[in-house]
């Protein structure tokens, strides 16, 4: 066997449902468009999957705006998936992702069960590596969020997609439920082959001058480090009630944090709210990460899952 | 090209009560910014995850320099905290972003530029380009202010200023509009950044008239590049990368023709 420069000597590359990810992070949906505006600051090609901002059967013209606003170490949003459909999906954005060399992960929204199967099968023959589907955006009237609150919901249409999918399915959470664990048992019941979580947590900010809610939407979810130890105590708690690989997200903005949501047990961790913060922050994640092994002396970063408390 | 550089402060001063005046030494931005951009301006209290978007007040691209104007929107807010840094602090900024007037299409002719409120400090850099441009430009530039004025001399040396004031302290009482009722204008073409307000009231000039307006437009950003969809504004034809009745302020704009959009 050749003899491998010392630099490289640890393995980053992570495993979701059979696809081999050549390091655990990667975006979170809808921070990140389809990459292309982030390209400027960060080459694609180092990450180990772009998950696209959720796209519908149809275009959606999302909310009202405001849309977005500032609170303590967070922001609350309400888009409203806002999203150009499908058709111009599949002939603009993925083409430009295929250009580099990372895993594509579309997120998948709907307003009906059929709306989410449609999208399912119209990604069935493209270069999508992975589905992510959001049964937990807290900005849309109908669909989202409803299915991802009930756990009989998530079970059927979990069941349902699964029928119509071509690539391995991640069901994405909503942390606003009273029990995780069960919410993550009805997503593997229903045949999930991965979990992400957590989606943002419905929020609200008022302003009281106007005596007006600040979002048109009137509540919105909420992101960045203020809701980081809710979703790491929920990642932790998903990953040991299942037997499903679980993608870490919420709050991550430096290496220290995907650090502990690896050791929590996600075997990937997402970037969301940071990228507004530094566009070029998943570059540094993934940097110091590397380093972080290099100092600890851990050479496959699997022994990193799950690690905590070991 | 964007760049996200970590600036010098320069120099910082208060120019009317809660106007402040910033000078920051950012080359690769400066080298690159063209007048009616912004850049987003991130503070260094890490809570404070957002960035401020912040129009160049003036570009300085010999001394690789950038001037911001801003209004200080209240206590504890990140304004607020933008105010208090001094010269020799440090701060990231990401720029140019947007896209800019278009300079080159009022070439020649007859321009009118408007500002309101905290809308003025992009007009500064305009007319100076505007009349460094070849040919030299007929220009000349309405201000509304509340009552206080800043940036005047600034703008006044290049071109012929008319002023308004809501409480007729300065100028003509009332707001851009009445200059424009009250002398009959009817430029070729006209650059506006400012309140809401004014700007659907220049579109409904413009409009019927059937001159040429180019409003600047204003919203609550997130990333400030175009990704995270926040800071839309209603057009009035589907947009071709939204595919929806939706431009993007922070990348399709902030500059629009006012037929463009809804206002």
């Amino acid at each position: 066997m050749q003899e491998k420069n010392s630099r490289i000597l640890h393995s980053m590359s992570v495993s979701i449902a059979g696809v081999e990810l050549k390091n655990p992070v990667m975006t979170a949906s809808g921070t990140f468009g389809s990459g292309e505006e982030f390209s400027e600051f960060v080459d694609l090609s180092d990450l180990g999957a772009v998950v696209t901002k959720g796209v519908a059967n149809v275009p959606w013209p999302g909310n009202p705006v405001p849309r977005v606003v500032e609170t303590a170490s967070g922001m609350l949003n309400a888009i409203g998936l806002q999203n150009p459909g499908i058709d111009l999906f599949i002939k603009r954005d993925i083409p430009f992702l295929k250009q580099y060399d990372t895993k594509i992960i579309v997120n998948v929204c709907g307003h009906s069960i059929r709306d989410y199967c449609e999208v399912a099968e119209r990604l069935s023959d493209q270069p999508v590596d992975l589905l992510e589907i959001n049964v937990s955006c807290p900005n849309v009237k109908e669909g989202g969020i409803a299915f991802g609150q009930n756990p009989y919901a998530l079970e059927e249409i979990t069941r349902e997609v699964k029928k119509y999918a071509a690539q391995p399915v991640i069901m994405k959470l909503s942390p606003n439920v009273t029990d995780i664990t069960e919410m993550a048992k009805a997503a593997r019941d229903g045949g999930a082959d991965a979990l992400s979580l957590i989606n943002t947590l419905t929020g609200m900010k008022i302003d009281i001058y106007r005596k007006q809610f600040v979002l048109a939407n009137r509540t919105g979810g909420l992101s960045g480090p203020a809701i980081r130890p809710v979703a790491l105590r929920m990642v932790y708690q998903a990953a040991h009630a299942v037997d499903l690989p679980v993608i870490g997200m919420g709050g991550i903005a430096s290496w220290e944090d995907a650090v502990e949501f690896l050791l929590a047990g996600a075997c990937a961790v997402s970037v969301g709210t940071a990228n507004f913060t530094d566009p070029a922050v998943t570059r540094k994640i993934i940097s110091g990460i590397g380093t972080y092994m290099e100092k600890m002396n851990i050479k496959d970063i699997k022994d990193l899952i799950g690690a905590v408390g070991e | 090209m964007k760049y996200r550089e970590l600036a010098n402060i320069d120099r910082q001063a208060e120019i009317a009560e809660g106007i402040f005046s910033l000078w920051l030494h950012a080359p690769e931005i400066a080298a690159e910014a063209v007048p009616g951009q912004f850049v987003s301006v991130y503070l260094n209290d890490k809570s404070r995850l957002l960035p401020r978007p912040i129009s160049l007040c003036e570009i300085d691209r010999e001394e690789g320099r950038l001037r911001i104007v801003y209004r200080v929107t209240g206590k504890g807010r990140g304004t607020e905290e933008l105010s208090s840094y001094r010269k020799g602090d440090k701060i990231w900024l990401l720029g140019p972003l947007g896209n800019g007037f278009p300079l080159k299409e009022a070439q020649g002719k007859q321009i009118l530029l408007v500002g309101g409120g905290i809308g003025i400090p992009p007009l500064v850099e305009t007319v100076k380009a505007l009349k460094a441009m070849p040919g030299g430009s007929d220009v000349r530039i309405l201000a509304g202010y509340r009552n206080e004025l800043f940036l005047a001399e600034d703008m006044g040396q290049y071109a012929d200023l008319l002023i308004s004031t809501e409480d007729g302290s300065s100028g003509t009482k009332g707001t851009v509009m009445d200059i424009i009722r009250e002398k009959s204008l009817k430029p070729d073409i006209v650059f506006a950044c400012g309140p809401r307000p004014m700007l659907k009231a220049l579109k409904d000039w413009a409009v019927s008239l059937d001159l040429t307006c180019y409003i600047s437009m204003e919203e609550r950003m997130a990333c400030g590049i175009g990704a995270c969809l926040g800071c839309v504004c209603l057009s009035e034809e589907v947009d071709s990368h939204s595919n929806v009745r939706n431009k993007r302020v922070c990348k399709d704009g902030p500059v629009f023709e006012c037929r463009e959009v809804e206002v």
